[in-house]
This record gives structure tokens, sequence and C-alpha cells, in this order.
């Protein structure tokens, strides 16, 4: 059983001004399944790579148990890691596959037979065993690259974009069984995706990363309720959260000439933060159409059956702004249609710096 | 060697006119038996008699084995058709060792853990094969006498391993460098040595291109004359000198002539068609890509 912690830990390239990973400062609890998200070049792989000892920490230290293990060379650790292209060895069978850990570490071979088989029995892939990989479908592959992390029981898993050569309905399927199975083992996990679907739905926590800064790191409820800043904000959800820069007025803010409703707290942050221009976000659940509110055309109805998105163009401060409404399914709402806004959910203010205000 | 191979026959390309395509077909076979032919001419002279070997061509003869016969007799004194087998087959599979021992380690360093620089050494390893062998045969040769090598077989390990590392760390390393690099990091998470990734996950996989590296060391070897006839002309030379020992200064040599280069060609067209689909997979990857 293990914590991981990174203290202060950066990853600066050879030739790049920009660190890959800018001090991170990441406290991970034993058992957790903590999700490392971010667009491509947000230092999420770096950070996984760090921690497996595969690329050098330039300042600052990781840990696992209170054990300083950045100097350590991978296979000191005691950790596994599942590749996105899976790294299966091609001249192995799967059971040599799975059972190759455990050889290095010189376990004997009854031992190493039986525990290769427990994983197989776990992840179905026991009439595979005699295979090759090249003979598996990708599914098989993905599950025998979890197998061979499994069968060792090391400290923490690493994953890598696991699921990310899936194809979407197995992709689907296999991210509950694999949640399922990290609960069940409870072996603490780093898992990393670009996909913000994933994390918030594989994620006990998520670390949400942007230019190798950590931008925060929560409960994935806590992540889509209160995003501490504006890159969150609209990182995370999907569709996105509408955002729109507003200029400030006594007392709050209007948007397309309509009120913007905020509770005293958020009202409070808003009159003592600085600067005119501020950015007012709110989900598309938190917006309906009704009768009265701000008036827009519709621009498109994305209609998913359950419910449908529906584009509405506004005017706003001048120019035209897209807000994204949810409404319900089977709308008879149509392309250029004028129809009406209203809030009526939380509000999400960000200040000038893009740093969330108030609650 | 494929000539004899049967090819899927070929569909004519959309809007292809199928005279042309014939006839590009037939044009094609005609330039490869033109350079067919004198090999095929070769062995025919190496079953007839000096005499009908040396009069105007023809292929209607009594072949005979007489000429392979002769050629593989032992004179006494001379460089004797076993010896210089046994000598051809010890330096070439000994300088093959050596190269593969030492070029499997630079190729890895090269490919799979590059220092800064790395194009400069390789490029450094193959402008080694610049220099005409001509042109420094003379220190060679001095550095050999004052060493006692001239007239051994050790002189031409040693020359055919120099001379066949260059190629074989260039050959090896664009094999390695295909080995997906998720695949070693998985190996040392999973406790393996160095010497274990290398052995347990790399060779395996880059084992075709061993092979086909190994094999174009063999025939390079194999074939050298040059370093040979120089440096060891005498009793512990190779198959080429023996071959070209075959010319008489008088009387018809023709027939035996071709007889010998028939015998020294052997082994290298069963080498290569044995390995001909491992070797043409390899060239086309580690020349191509």
């Amino acid at each position: 059983m293990a914590e991981v912690r990174y203290e202060a830990a950066s990853r600066l390239y050879p030739g790049s001004e920009i660190p890959a990973v800018n001090e991170l400062n990441l406290d991970i609890t034993d058992g957790e399944l903590l999700v490392l998200v971010g667009p491509s070049g947000s230092g999420k792989s770096t950070a996984l790579r760090m921690l497996a000892g595969l690329e050098t920490v330039t300042s600052g230290s990781v840990h696992i148990n209170d054990v300083d293990v950045t100097l350590k060379p991978p296979q000191d650790r005691d950790i596994a890691m599942v590749f996105q292209n899976y790294a299966l060895y091609p001249s192995m069978t799967v059971a040599e596959n799975m059972g190759f850990a455990l050889k290095q570490a010189k376990v004997p071979k009854e031992k190493r037979n039986e525990l290769v088989r427990e994983a197989a029995r776990i992840l179905d892939l026991e009439p595979y065993l005699d295979r090759k990989p090249k003979n598996l479908s990708g599914g098989q592959r993905q599950r025998v690259a979890m197998g061979r992390a499994i069968v060792r029981e090391p400290q923490v898993f690493l994953m890598d974009e696991p699921l990310s050569n899936l194809d979407a309905k197995l992709r689907v399927q296999t991210r509950t069984e694999l949640a399922d199975l990290q609960a069940r083992l409870g072996v603490t996990t780093v898992y990393v995706t670009h996909d913000q679907v994933e994390a918030m739905t594989m994620g006990d926590r998520v670390a949400v990363l942007k230019d190798g800064k950590l931008q925060q790191v929560d409960r994935p409820r806590t992540l889509y309720s209160r995003p501490a800043n504006r890159f969150v904000a609209g990182f995370i959800g999907s569709p996105a959260m509408n955002l729109v820069e507003v200029d400030r007025q006594k007392g709050g803010f209007s948007l397309g000439g309509v009120d913007v409703p905020l509770n005293d707290e958020t009202t409070a942050a808003v009159a003592a933060a600085s600067g005119s221009s501020m950015t007012v976000g709110v989900r598309p659940e938190h917006l309906a159409l009704g009768s009265s509110g701000l008036a827009g055309k519709v621009t498109v109805v994305e209609e998913l059956g359950s419910e449908s998105y529906v584009h509405v163009s506004v005017s706003h401060q001048g120019s035209d702004e897209v807000l994204v409404v949810r409404s319900g399914g089977e709308t008879d709402i149509e392309r250029g249609d004028t129809v009406h806004i209203g809030f009526n959910g939380p509000m999400h203010v960000f200040g000038t710096d893009g740093e969330r205000l108030g609650s | 060697m494929a000539i004899f191979t049967r090819a899927p026959k070929a569909e004519p390309i959309l809007g292809q006119n199928r005279l042309v395509a014939n006839l590009l077909g037939l044009l094609t076979w005609f330039i490869g038996l033109l350079f067919f032919f004198p090999l095929f001419w070769l062995v025919l002279n190496g079953f007839k008699e000096e005499s009908v070997a040396n009069a105007s061509p023809t292929l209607i003869f009594d072949p005979t084995l007489d000429r392979f016969r002769e050629v593989t007799e032992a004179n006494a004194g001379l460089l004797s058709f076993a010896e210089a087998f046994g000598n051809s087959f010890w330096i070439v599979l000994i300088s093959t060792i050596f190269v593969m021992i030492l070029a499997v380690p630079a190729a890895y360093a090269l490919a799979i853990r590059p220092m800064r620089k790395w194009r400069d050494v390789l490029f450094f390893f193959i402008s080694t094969k610049f220099l005409p062998i001509v042109g420094i045969i003379m220190p060679i040769w001095i550095i050999a006498r004052d060493l006692n090598l001239l007239g051994t077989r050790t002189v031409l390990v040693v020359l055919y391993t120099a001379m066949n590392l260059p190629l074989a760390v260039w050959m090896l390393r664009s094999f390695f460098a295909e080995v997906p690099k998720e695949l070693i990091e998985a190996a040392q998470i999973d406790g393996c040595s160095l010497l274990g990734q290398l052995r347990q996950v790399i060779l395996p996989i880059v084992a075709p291109g061993l092979a086909a590296t190994a094999l174009l060391c063999v025939i390079f070897a194999w074939n050298e004359f040059f370093f040979a006839i120089q440096l060891n002309p005498t009793g512990a030379s190779t198959i080429p000198v023996w071959v070209n020992s075959q010319q008489k200064f008088q009387g018809q040599f023709l027939a035996g002539l071709s007889a010998a280069s028939v015998l020294a060609t052997l082994p290298v067209v069963v080498a290569g068609w044995a390995a001909q689909k491992r070797m043409i997979r390899g060239l086309a990857m580690g020349a191509i890509k």
C-alpha cells in the first residue's frame, strides 16, 4: 500500500526554456485513483514518467511511501506501468509477458504460473495464455498489458492513456471495468488521459494540468461545480461551459443587457477584485429557454434523444456570442427561431487573471 | 537469386494499354536474361572439355565433371581447394562473429541511448569505407609485416572485421531504432537489467536484422580478394585467391577456371538463397527506413 507525493517536481528538457512540468505539488493517498488530465503538451505524461523513473526530475522530488525515489531507477520503485501502445513483448506469449517481471524478480516457476493464472482469470485471459500478442485483438492486448501490471502486485499502477487505442464502445466498457478492478485491488493508481470524460468518470480525484502547471486537483464533482479558474471551467464538462467576457458595471454584470444574477459572496468578491473586464461562466444546464429573458437566434440544434443542445447567438457588448443551452429531448425548436434565455443555476465569475471569484 | 520464385500474376494497372504492358514485360525478361547469361555460360563452361570451352560457343556438348575433379585435386606446393575452403570458412566465420559482437553494443548505443552528436559518430563509421583500399594497402602491409602477420589467417580476420564493422553498425542501428521505446521502458520497469533487456527483449525483435547483417558480412568477407592477394597470397589464403591461381600460363584453362568460379560462388548462392526472405526484408528495413 502506498502514498505518492510530488514535491515541487519539475522537468526541464534540455534546450527548452519552459519546463514541461513546473513545480508540481501533489499528494496521492493510499488506494486512490488519481487522474492527470490536460490537453496535449500539458505535461501530464511527463509527470507520470517522472514517477516511473523514465524521466529525469530536474528539480524537486518524488516520493513513494515517504521514500525519496527521485534518483532511483524504474526497477527499484516497485511500480507497474500500462503504456498507451501496451508495449507487449512480441516474441513472448501472453503468459510469458505477464510473468516477465516475476521472472526478473526470480520468483519460482510454480509460484509464477499460479500468479499469472490468477491474473488471467480476473481479466478473462485464460484461453489466450499461449498466444503471441500479434494474435490478439486490441481489447485483449489491452487486458494483457493490465495483467502484466497486476501480477506484480506493485505499490503503484501507472497508466498512460491505456484506453486510447480502443474503439469508442469498448473504451466506455473497459473504463468502468478498469475503475472497478482498481477499486477491488486497492492499489494506488495514477492515470493519465486527455479525455475529460474518462477523467471525470474514473478518478477518485482529478488533477488538471496546463502548460506544465497544476491548475486544480479535486474530486470530479467539485471540479465541475467549482472550477478554480477559467481554464478548468472550459476544460471540464461536455459540452463546455459558456464563458463570456463582460465589462464590469456598478454592482454586477449584464449579459446582452440582462443582469447576471450573482450570490452575495460572489458579488462581494467581484467588488473586492480589480480589473474592468471579467469572465462570466454558466453551464448549458443552468440556462433555460423560456418566454422572457435574453433574446437570441438559434444557430444549431444538437438533438441527442434524451436531451438537446441549442446554440443561440445573442448580441452582447456589440458583438455576437453563442451560448449553448441544454434543453429537453424531442424539442421542436429549429434553426432560425428566436428564443429567450433565462438563468436558472449558479454563475461562475473569473477575474482578469482567470482565477475564480467567490464561491 | 529470386529468379525462380513464382510471382503472383500482375494485374494490369487501370488505363494501361495491355499491349504496352506485355511488351514491357517481355523487355524486362529480356534484360533479366541478358544479365543472367554470363553466369549461365560460366556454369555451362565448367562442365565442358577445355577444347570445347575454347571453341566457338555451343549449347550441345557432353557434360563432364572432370574439370571440377581437376581443380579440386591437391597440387603439391600450391594452395589446394580444400585448404582454401577451410581458410575461407574459418576466416569468414571468426571475422563475422567478431563483427557482430562489436557491432551489437555499438548499434544499441547509437540507436537506443544516443549521446550528443551521434550522427557525427555514425558518419565517422561509414566514412572509413570511403578510403580507397588500394591507397592504404602499403601502411597496412608494413604493419602486418612488422607484426609478423603476413601470410597468416589472423591478418585477414582482423582486416575483414574492420572492413565489415562500419556496415554492420550502420545496418544494425537502423534495426535497433525500430524497436519501440516503450518496450525497453516496460522491460526496465519490469526489473530487467541492461543485458537482460538486450538479450530478452531487443534481440528477439531484431533477429531478422541480425541475420541479414551477418549474411552480408559473410558474403563480403567470402568475396574479398584484394587484401587476401596482397597480404596472404600463399598457403593460408582464401577461395578467391585459389580461383585466381587456376589461371595457367600455358595451355587452355577456361573450363577449369569456370569450374573453380562456380565452386567459389556456390556457398554464397546457397547461403543467400536460404536466407533470401529474411535478407530482403532486412535490406529493405535497414536501407530504406
